[in-house]
């Protein structure tokens, strides 16, 4: 177990948020943290509330309850500084994959000009491979190729915070595994802080130093926290021969089978929400 | 046009169908002819002399109105005083009224559209005045326009602005209210502020259906201003039609008819380009 850090390292701090509806508690007591340069997954089952805590962290959203920190400061709406990459991709259709990224730069450097905004879009598109389809529009893209914009999109603003709202799960399982790569190679080589919702225990192995499980709703709470000690870089091709790949998967795959249900709506005995278990089950 | 069937199929089906029609036409005008007086002699005798003789029918051959539209097109635009002026410049007139109406139409509608469709507020406080005022004959504001105005020509371009504000106010109010809310998100976690947003993401989100709401505006504003040039006379394409009416001229009147249609297509096709230009697909 690692001792909890000091509130000034967290660099994101999620405390004790809560989504109440009239007679109906969707989640609460909801804290955690996010450390500078680290990727966070939070998994969950459909129904606990998953999308609705990354919208409150991109301030898309009120939490009923509770406070969002960033960098020392609670968040009070949307921001340059938080980046979301949606599940639906969310391009707008009327622009080419260019002027789509353009759009976000010229948000982030409203003084820049025009050419020092589309060269900052192209750049943002090579990173993902996309500077040959540039020109194109969204409808003119294949699935995993909009994505990529997307991803493009919400890098090229420099975030503090990534938000990534299940990225993949409406792409076909060959280009999910692609752009996991992708999006693994861009987080690492930029240091990036980020937060992914997902449904793929392969994935959030893949991708996250920590993985958040969480009960099902409603009531839902983070029941543990999970440290992948795996080690970097981790491939797809060859995560599932590292050693204590198998013990981490069997874990996580029990808590979504049995434990998420189990543990939903009652917590067990000593349990600190502000201190939720951790467990490495990798490192045993 | 309908997928799968050559164009030059339809077309010639097309134009089989009118060459039928405009014999059939000309046979039933001459026929008319031998089969005795086929009108009223009273109204023959205002007629021409040759109807008057009972020589032949009021309703004029396709041959007589396709030479009176040549000769009317030879000279569209002349002004021999206040009651001969070319067919040109009566279109003209009235293409001037349609235009004047539609474009202040336009600069009320989309702007007031925008604010209806961004405030569900807004939105259900002006919806009962827009549900009684939309039913409106256009025609019926004319008197109170006439009184209020006191200016034929400025009247019936008040006509055209309020049978043109409707369709374009809530096809502007629908579009702005459904744009996709995750297209609003992804402006407000780029902080693009209300401006950079109503410009850049809602106006092209909405462009398609605000222009289909300019397309039925500019066919309503069309069909309207005949109407409404028969009524306050002077000049245009509608007092063009009375005019001729008064002078008996059926030909002038059948002419008028197929320029009123054509005009209208030209400019449903405007609009049209228009659309094409601001349409999205995803």
């Amino acid at each position: 177990m690692t001792p909890p850090l000091p509130a000034a390292a967290r660099y994101v701090s999620i405390e004790g948020i809560a989504r109440r509806f009239p007679g109906l508690t969707v989640f609460e007591d909801v804290w955690f943290h996010i450390e500078r340069g680290e990727f966070v997954c939070l998994v969950g089952h459909s129904g606990c509330g998953k999308t609705t805590i990354l919208n409150i962290l991109a301030g898309l959203d009120q939490p009923s309850e509770g406070a969002v920190v960033v960098d020392g400061r609670e968040i009070t709406g949307p921001s340059l500084d938080r980046a979301v990459i949606f599940q639906g991709h969310a391009l707008m259709p009327w622009l080419s994959a260019l002027e789509n990224v353009a759009f976000a730069v010229s948000c982030r450097h409203p003084d820049w000009e025009r050419g020092r905004v589309r060269e900052a879009a192209r750049a943002a598109l090579s990173r993902v491979g996309l500077a040959q389809a540039a020109e194109r529009k969204p409808a003119q893209l294949s699935g995993g190729m909009k994505q990529r914009v997307g991803i493009a999109r919400a890098l090229a603003v420099n975030p503090k915070l990534l938000l990534m709202d299940e990225p993949f799960s409406a792409l076909d399982a060959l280009t999910r595994g692609t752009l996991q790569e992708e999006v693994s190679r861009l987080v690492t080589e930029a240091g990036q802080t980020a937060f992914m919702i997902t449904h793929g225990v392969d994935e959030a192995i893949l991708l996250a130093d920590r993985i958040l499980l969480m009960t099902n709703g409603p009531e839902a709470r983070v029941a543990e926290i999970v440290h992948n000690t795996l080690p970097r870089p981790r491939e797809r091709a060859n995560l599932h021969h590292m050693p204590g790949y198998h013990a981490l998967r069997d874990h996580i795959m029990d808590f979504l089978i049995t434990r998420s249900r189990t543990l939903a709506g009652k917590p067990p005995e000593g349990w600190d929400a502000r201190r939720p278990p951790v467990v490495a089950p990798a490192a045993a | 046009m309908t997928a799968g069937v050559p164009f030059w199929r339809a077309a010639a089906l097309s134009l089989a169908l009118l060459a039928a029609l405009l014999f059939g036409w000309e046979m039933a005008v001459k026929g008319a002819a031998t089969g005795g007086p086929a009108v009223d002699p009273e109204l023959a005798a205002l007629l021409s002399p040759a109807a008057a003789a009972g020589g032949q029918s009021a309703m004029p051959a396709p041959s007589e109105i396709g030479a009176r539209l040549l000769y009317l097109l030879s000279d569209p635009f002349h002004q021999r005083g206040t009651n001969d002026q070319g067919i040109g410049i009566q279109i003209a007139w009235s293409l001037w009224r349609v235009a004047a109406g539609f474009t202040l139409a336009a600069l009320v509608a989309i702007p007031l559209g925008f604010l209806i469709g961004m405030s569900p507020l807004l939105n259900a406080a002006l919806n009962p005045f827009i549900q009684v005022l939309r039913p409106v004959s256009p025609l019926a504001w004319m008197p109170l326009a006439l009184y209020t105005i006191k200016d034929s020509s400025i009247s019936s371009i008040f006509v055209i602005f309020i049978c043109s504000v409707w369709p374009m106010l809530l096809n502007t109010a629908f579009g702005v209210a459904s744009v996709r809310r995750e297209w609003l998100n992804v402006a407000r976690t780029l902080e693009a502020g209300r401006w950079k947003t109503a410009l850049r993401v809602i106006l092209p989100a909405a462009a398609p259906t605000i222009l289909t709401g300019m397309r039925i505006s500019i066919g309503i504003a069309w069909l309207v201003i005949v109407a409404a040039e028969m009524l306050v006379g002077g000049t245009g394409i509608g007092y063009w039609v009375w005019n001729q009416w008064n002078n008996l001229s059926i030909a002038d009147i059948v002419i008028a008819i197929l320029m009123i249609g054509l005009v209208g297509l030209a400019l449903d096709r405007l609009l049209g380009l228009v659309a094409l230009w601001v349409a999205w697909q995803e």
